[in-house]
């Protein structure tokens, strides 16, 4: 009893500490957020070094554990690379901007919990969540908060529900709904299958979409085969079937490590239809041991492609390659847009570092629709009050063992041919190190 | 004073525990000398304490090895999520509809508990553990492609896509597939959590000190004798299980009430979830409710305060667990704090 009471007292001591901690880290939130105390002016200017404009504190929330990290990772260096930029040319309107990343393992209460860490750091607009299923939970507790929310890539409906949230990637619909069209417009088949992951919200939300949109064009879909994240291995049944029904394109609205398996199978199958991807299969040619000849002809939607000859984006590639030795993913592209339209936006809206995060939000609300960003991912992206970025996606198209960009003006195309050439040698042999 | 006697006396302790807590908590909102971090946790911090409590009545009462436990939370979470959806508009009082959902929670996994304990507790030790670990993975899937939207003809069910559901034009799709539900009404608050953390601790407490309670635990620890005095073995294995079940779909009525986003993930309705509310109850003591309490305010607590830490953090929440475990039930451990425990009484004693 004297041993269960000694262990008692010792756990609710730990207890207490806990509580004490989380009082702890009061005072500096309400300096944050009011920036009156002498401390907190103290704080800025010690971070903030030689600038007038004090420190505009930006949240970020993605997975940087777990099996979705490779996404919160490459946001998190995107952003940090956006960042420093920033920084270095002065800062938003002369304030220098902090990015704080916290993890959320990819879960919705985790996403919360890092919400909350980021509020009391005293975060004035957050651009996050990475992921579909924390930015819906992050949504709704940052609209009773009235806090700006920008996503690079949730591309879940409900992620822009409120209007005090916004992203730079497509939504599933959009994808779908422009895949459809792309095939249809084009006339690249009248038979088409699909194959998509069940169990993921990305893969089903553009497989619905393209389904509803295929009524209205002029191809059938003949074949529409589900798999589920716990049989990602094998495809030939779905593949098969495919065959069976005579589809001339099969549409894979996935991602590329498991879209390598389906062309490989297909391939081993004797199977050789028109691939169309969306934007998750960017990255397929840097697959470790995937054959690039397999991947002829593979069409897909894509915001970004580090290939590309625009200037703009070969120096965030190569930016990027020097800070982190790894090509830049979408993710990465998207967060660094992102963080470039906040900068815009702040800087239409005229915030500044004392205002609290909410008129910040009204301000940036009523800015986001008056901007237009030449990022990476897109020229002259703009945004609509429902959240919605405007974009025209790219369609992509790899021949030769390289991505190439299909669009009206095909010249520009065949020059840049023998720089993505080299671009993409140097994307494998950079993996080929990591490894 | 000296008359109350031990087990009641320990119970008292553990209700005045979480009460203490409540108004120790609430005075610091009140005060607003809380961290925002803190506060979005209390909520959550209910869900994982009712879950502690009510695998250590499957666990350390019953004795038997549960690893299904998140599979409960799970039915409880989603039946509940979909009536409070349906009925956001139909029942606008808050209080009344989370009163109604919750009985619909507890109510829905009490049942699937006795589907899954009628077949189910006829297996012992390894085998129970494997079929119920099984039962958790099942209604994670069941739920990942289950599609139901709702028009004005009712509701359509559909396993395939929300297209086949055949919704007219202002119909709404209720549970998306693998995007589970999004959009329920944020109704749990810290306050209706620590009732039912209290409603919980008396139900279990109650149900341990009962006459159940003792046929219960003498099943445990002797099947055969216990069968011997004409104890109903099925009976009150079943007894113990649903209860248990029913608690855990509260701990989900709570857990789905607090999120404007419902899916099933592994993280959060699989096996992970169900082996870290077993951690909860093994590192709290095997068949002691306020440890299990105590163990899963810590546990929940430990990797959110550790954020300073930023990559490290899982590093030093395992090594903290491992820690942890060694200290409470390592005997040398033992041996060396009961030592200890002793040498501070006698010093107590004396300065008496």
């Amino acid at each position: 009893m004297k041993l269960k009471k000694a262990l008692c007292v010792a756990l609710t001591a730990a207890l207490a500490v806990t509580a004490f901690a989380g009082c702890g880290s009061k005072p500096s939130d309400q300096e944050n957020a009011g920036g009156s105390s002498p401390d907190a002016a103290a704080g800025t200017e010690a971070s903030g070094a030689d600038t007038a404009g004090g420190t505009i504190k930006i949240g970020g929330i993605g997975p940087l554990t777990g099996g979705a990290a490779v996404y919160g990772i490459a946001v998190k260096n995107g952003a940090e690379l956006a960042v420093k930029e920033i920084n270095e040319a002065g800062g938003i309107g002369g304030m220098q901007v902090e990015i704080n990343y916290q993890d959320d393992e990819h879960d919705a209460e985790k996403a919360v919990n890092a919400y909350n860490t980021l509020k009391d750091w005293g975060a004035q607009a957050i651009l996050g969540a990475v992921t579909s299923a924390p930015c819906v939970a992050v949504g709704g507790v940052a609209q009773e908060d009235n806090i700006f929310m920008l996503t690079p890539s949730g591309t879940a409906v409900d992620c822009v529900k409120y209007d005090n949230a916004f992203r730079v990637c497509f939504s599933d619909p959009m994808q779908g709904v422009e895949s459809a069209k792309y095939i249809g417009d084009h006339g690249l088949a009248t038979k088409v299958a699909a194959i998509y992951d069940s169990s993921d919200v990305y893969s089903t939300g553009i497989y619905q979409a393209f389904a509803q949109e295929a009524e209205n064009q002029d191809f059938e879909i003949v074949a529409a085969e589900a798999f589920t994240a716990e049989s990602k291995s094998d495809f030939s049944v779905q593949l098969q079937k495919a065959k069976d029904a005579g589809a001339e394109l099969v549409f894979l609205p996935f991602y590329y490590s498991e879209a390598s398996l389906v062309l490989k199978q297909a391939a081993g199958m004797d199977y050789k239809p028109t691939f169309f991807g969306c934007d998750g299969m960017d990255g397929i040619l840097a697959v470790q041991g995937f054959d690039a000849a397999l991947a002829d002809n593979l069409i897909f939607l894509s915001p970004f492609t580090p290939t590309s000859d625009d200037p703009a984006i070969q120096k965030f590639v190569t930016d990027y390659q020097t800070a982190y030795g790894e090509t830049p993913n979408q993710f990465a592209a998207d967060a660094y847009d992102g963080m470039y339209a906040i900068k815009a936006a702040m800087e239409d809206g005229n915030v500044t570092s004392d205002m609290s995060p909410s008129d910040i939000c009204e301000a940036m609300k009523a800015s986001m629709v008056n901007i237009t960003i030449d990022g990476v991912t897109a020229k002259n992206l703009t945004w609509e009050a429902s959240g919605e970025p405007s974009k025209e996606p790219m369609v992509v198209k790899i021949a030769n063992g390289d991505y190439a960009v299909v669009d009206d003006a095909d010249a520009e195309g065949a020059a840049a041919d023998g720089a993505a050439d080299d671009a993409a040698e140097s994307v494998i042999g950079t993996e080929a190190a990591a490894e | 004073m000296k008359k109350i006697n031990k087990t009641t006396r320990s119970n008292l302790i553990t209700y005045g525990m979480v009460i203490a807590m409540f108004v120790i908590m609430q005075a610091l909102v009140s005060a607003g000398r809380i961290s925002s971090l803190l506060q979005g946790l209390l909520v959550p911090l209910c869900a994982y304490i009712i879950l502690a409590v009510s695998l250590n009545l499957t666990v350390g009462i019953l004795g038997e090895l549960s690893l299904g436990h998140a599979g409960f939370m799970c039915v409880g979470a989603f039946t509940s999520a979909f009536f409070s959806k349906c009925m956001a508009e139909a029942i606008p009082a808050a209080g009344v509809r989370y009163v109604i959902a919750l009985l619909i929670g507890a109510a829905s996994a009490g049942i699937c508990g006795i589907l899954i304990g009628i077949p189910v507790l006829r297996l012992k030790g390894d085998y129970l553990a494997i079929v119920t670990l099984a039962f958790g993975e099942i209604i994670k899937n069941i739920v990942n492609i289950l599609f139901i939207g709702r028009d004005e003809n009712g509701f359509h069910f559909s396993t395939k896509d929300t297209l086949s559901l055949g919704l007219s034009m202002d119909g709404e799709v209720i549970v998306n597939g693998p995007q589970g539900i999004t959009g329920t009404p944020k109704d749990s608050t810290f306050a209706i959590g620590m009732v039912l953390i209290l409603i919980t601790l008396f139900i279990v407490l109650n149900l341990i000190h009962s006459r159940s309670g003792r046929a219960i635990m003498a099943i445990r620890d002797n099947r055969i004798a216990a069968e011997s005095i004409g104890i109903n073995i099925t009976k009150y294995k079943l007894m113990a299980f649903s209860v248990s079940a029913a608690l855990a779909g509260v701990a989900g009525v709570i857990y789905a009430h607090n999120l404007a986003t419902l899916t099933a993930q592994p993280k959060n309705f699989g096996y992970n979830m169900s082996i870290m509310i077993l951690v909860f109850v093994v590192l709290g003591g095997i068949g002691n409710i306020r440890g299990s309490v105590i163990a899963a305010i810590v546990l929940t607590l430990l990797p959110e305060l550790l954020r300073g830490l930023s990559d490290y953090r899982m590093l030093i929440y395992a090594v903290v667990l491992i820690a942890m475990m060694l200290f409470n039930w390592s005997p040398k451990a033992i041996a060396w704090r009961e030592q200890y425990a002793a040498k501070f009484r006698r010093k107590k004693q004396k300065e008496v």
